[in-house]
């Protein structure tokens, strides 16, 4: 299988120029394939889907009772991002991520931001993730959202958009960390030609932050993952998360509070618990004070949290922020808080509760992806171009019906990156999410997960649409000596890092 | 540990234990049916000492090897049968990812998938010996490799508990139902067809190499003698139940609390029971009333170590 004929169609290709010519970053990966003998490439492709299926990074097929499993779709081609555009890119999230804090303190605090209109109340207000019992409450180290996920579009002309926030909780990381760990078994040499930044740091990042989150009154701190339990679509994730940090995965039953404080049931007697990494959503967190029918929380969970005795991270409450119809006023909120303009631009909206903005809608369905505000997933979403009559029509009346839970933003050319098919390579439309953590200081992790429209045409990347995987891969800024390898570099790097901290 | 985590860690050993088991004794009776041509209730005993001839007979109306093979490997309203045991191991072993080996994972998960191929019971039925080999060798490989990669924790303390207990109930069941079906008539005893079946008993523990080493002839109270009260057989009754023992009081002692201490006792009390036993008091008190007792207990003993560590009164 070779690029040869490989064609960019007019749209954004991330490994190569209009012209055919890959760009620099890609040109190693894109020789060494190029090399390979026929089916080699195949070869790998399939070694890579077996170890997915071995490692049991797998789900369930809901109805399917003969035990039957599949994997998340994965293609070997990676997407890469040269330093500069990544640089940029670095600086715009850690930008989105504290103005959106500040947001955070504000509303659930003062709410400086509506008294001073910069945003409208009720659209708070009107919000399915706004808490009211969060008001008033100030988190440990006063941070709502400790990890959080960006999703990024390219459009025609290569500019970066943020398509949307994800504040509460996200999952994918685990994909990013099993994607490169299978790249690096598929493409050995490429990793030693070119400086691909890791990504391993991020479940020692993540664990540094927990802790950070843990009252003062301990010194030493224990941190568990919550999760809803083995059925959850994202339990690989969970359960791979907590191994990689070295902390305990936990459900809601091993866990039970009392006198205000978390405990978890162990064969020797209660043991108390300081941060929880909860991967259940607010409404199921505590029987006690959310959704009385939750199965999954921990009855009193809220009020140990209220009097700090336990750091739950995400913060409840952290959605409001992600809210498709708060997501237009970001710019502003960076603007009123940081004094900067954003560095990342948002894909115009139109917030279908402004009357004139959903009429434009409405009569330009047909150009425009129309967004319930409160789904996600791919749920709740027309694409108008790739509509049928039938849908425009059905989604019309939707709007109509319920203005406030519609945005509509019109169809961005998402950019593509070579994908393995039946017939050879073909362009493959791509969105990037980039994971972010949120602790003492802000990291991103070099790259993100990669999510691929796999069928020919879509631009619809969620994984239970059709979607499938690649690894992102970032390359270091210093290329001054590529033929040193990266690991040498990285570990030059760490050592240096180390030093400096030592100093101060 | 957390409790759930040294629940499933107890119980994925014990479903892979009854698994490599249910493997065995199949394989040693298709083997036995070559010996006794014509034979046809050998399948019978085994279907009773599962525990499970009302479900088996409101299926199947005879107990062939076909029938019997396929309730006991793939029959998934067998509640024992190897597809299930591996299954509830494998969800288990999910439960607690985090906890095992990427290695144990493996294992089990390969093997789960395995035994839902299309093709799988196609290779049964070619090649039944090589295939419940394949499964012995699964389960054999599984504890070996918890053994060379797991800490030997609290956790890996638990699994060995479950494996020993499993393995204590299995022999007293094999060796219950046995002694009843092999003696059709007592004027039978000591004849060729009553040798080849205990000697089929004995292999299906995988125990007859080592029994011809203590032991030169294969009668009932020498096969019992051996089944329950050696004290080096990994398989006998009582050295399960002192490796059991040895289990418990590691955990305890890393736990450093009080946690247990009901357990030993009942695990203690039963150990001694058969500790200062002669085969012949067995014999005498009858040896479907002993082991009837010896389950008893390990019943007690099951309930014990759930009170005490599992699903304790939660103080602080």
């Amino acid at each position: 299988m070779k690029f040869e004929t490989y064609q960019t169609e007019d749209f954004f290709d991330e490994l190569f120029f209009e012209n055919g010519e890959p760009r620099a970053c890609a040109k190693p990966l894109i020789d060494t394939i190029n090399e390979l003998p026929d089916g080699e490439l195949q070869r790998r492709q399939k070694t890579a889907e077996a170890s997915f299926m071995d490692t049991g990074i797998t789900f369930a097929v809901y109805g399917n009772k003969d035990g039957a499993e599949k994997i998340i779709p994965f293609d070997v081609i990676p997407r890469i991002v040269d330093a500069k555009t990544w640089e940029n890119l670095e600086k715009g999230l850690k930008q989105r991520t504290e103005a959106m804090n500040c947001f955070l303190n504000d509303i659930y605090g003062e709410q400086k931001i509506l008294r001073d209109k910069v945003i409208p109340e009720n659209l708070i207000y009107t919000c399915t993730a706004f808490r009211k019992e969060c008001i008033g409450l100030v988190p440990q180290r006063k941070i709502w959202a400790h990890i959080t996920g960006t999703d990024l579009v390219r459009d025609k002309d290569g500019t970066f958009y943020v398509l949307e926030d994800n504040m509460r909780c996200p999952s994918g990381v685990s994909y990013v960390l099993q994607n490169r760990r299978i790249l690096k078994q598929t493409f050995p040499k490429v990793f030693s030609k070119c400086a691909i930044r890791p990504v391993d740091e991020y479940t020692t990042k993540l664990r540094e932050m927990l802790e950070y989150l843990a009252p003062d009154t301990t010194d030493n701190p224990k941190a568990v993952v919550l999760t809803p339990g083995v059925y959850n679509s994202a339990y690989f994730e969970h359960s791979f998360l907590s191994q990689q940090m070295g902390i305990e995965l936990v459900s809601g039953n091993d866990l039970i509070v009392k006198d205000n404080k978390v405990y978890e049931k162990t064969t020797q007697g209660l043991v108390q618990v300081h941060v929880i990494y909860r991967r259940i959503d607010d409404e199921f967190l505590d029987p006690m004070t959310f959704r009385k029918d939750s199965l999954l929380g921990v009855a009193g969970l809220f009020e140990a949290y209220k009097a700090g005795n336990v750091a739950l991270a995400n913060a409840p409450g952290c959605g409001v922020a992600d809210d498709k119809a708060i997501y237009t006023y970001v710019p502003d909120i960076i603007k009123y808080y940081l004094g900067e303009d954003n560095i990342i631009p948002n894909v115009p909206t139109f917030v279908c509760e402004n009357p004139v903005k959903m009429n434009h809608v409405i009569s330009n369905i047909d150009k425009m992806v129309v967004k319930a505000v409160s789904e996600s997933g791919g749920y709740g979403m027309l694409v108008g171009p790739h509509a049928t009559e039938k849908e425009r029509e059905e989604f019309k009346e939707k709007i109509k019906a319920n203005p406030r839970n519609y945005i509509a933003q019109p169809m961005i050319s998402l950019s593509r990156v070579p994908t393995i098919t039946e017939n050879g390579f073909e362009g493959r439309h791509v969105d990037l999410r980039p994971y972010i953590i949120q602790g003492k200081d802000i990291y991103v992790i070099p790259g993100g997960l990669t999510r691929v429209a796999l069928k020919k045409g879509s631009v619809v990347v969620n994984s239970s649409q059709g979607g499938g995987g690649k690894d992102t891969w970032v390359i270091a800024p210093d290329k001054g000596a590529p033929e040193q390898g990266q690991s040498i570099k990285f570990m030059q790097h760490q050592q240096q890092q180390q030093q400096q901290e030592r100093r101060n | 540990m957390l409790s759930r985590v040294a629940d499933s860690l107890f119980w994925i050993s014990r479903y892979i234990e009854r698994a490599e088991n249910t493997a065995r004794i199949i394989d040693v009776n298709l083997n036995l049916m070559l010996d006794l041509p014509g034979e046809e209730r050998l399948f019978e005993p085994i279907i009773k000492s599962a525990g499970c001839s009302e479900i088996f007979y409101n299926k199947y109306t005879k107990a062939t090897a076909e029938n019997v093979m396929d309730f006991l490997t793939f029959d998934t309203d067998n509640q024992d049968s190897i597809i299930n045991c591996v299954s509830i191991a494998r969800e288990n072993a999910r439960c607690i990812r985090e906890t095992i080996t990427l290695e144990m994972w493996m294992l089990i998960n390969k093997f789960y998938h395995r035994l839902y191929d299309k093709k799988i019971k196609e290779e049964m039925l070619n090649n039944p010996h090589n295939f419940f080999t394949e499964i012995k060798e699964f389960c054999q490989l599984y504890v070996g490799i918890q053994d060379g990669t797991m800490s030997h924790g609290i956790g890996w303390n638990f699994a060995w508990l479950g494996r020993m207990l499993e393995r204590a109930d299995q022999t007293s069941r094999i060796l219950d139902v046995k002694y009843f079906m092999l003696l059709p008539d007592i004027s039978m005893v000591g004849m060729t067809l009553d040798t080849v079946q205990w000697t089929a008993l004995l292999k299906s523990v995988s125990a007859f190499e080592m029994f011809r080493k203590t032991y030169a002839n294969v009668t009932p109270q020498n096969v019992s003698e051996f089944l329950i009260l050696n004290k080096e057989f990994p398989r006998s009754v009582y050295y399960c139940l002192e490796h059991a023992e040895r289990a418990l009081k590691n955990i305890i002692n890393h736990q450093k609390t009080d946690n247990g201490k009901k357990s030993m006792r009942v695990i203690g009390k039963l150990k001694s029971i058969l500790e200062f036993s002669t085969v012949d008091e067995i014999i005498l008190h009858g040896l479907h009333e002993t082991i009837d007792e010896i389950q008893l207990r390990l019943s007690d003993f099951n309930v014990s170590i759930y009170n005490d560590f599992i699903n304790c009164v939660w103080k602080i």
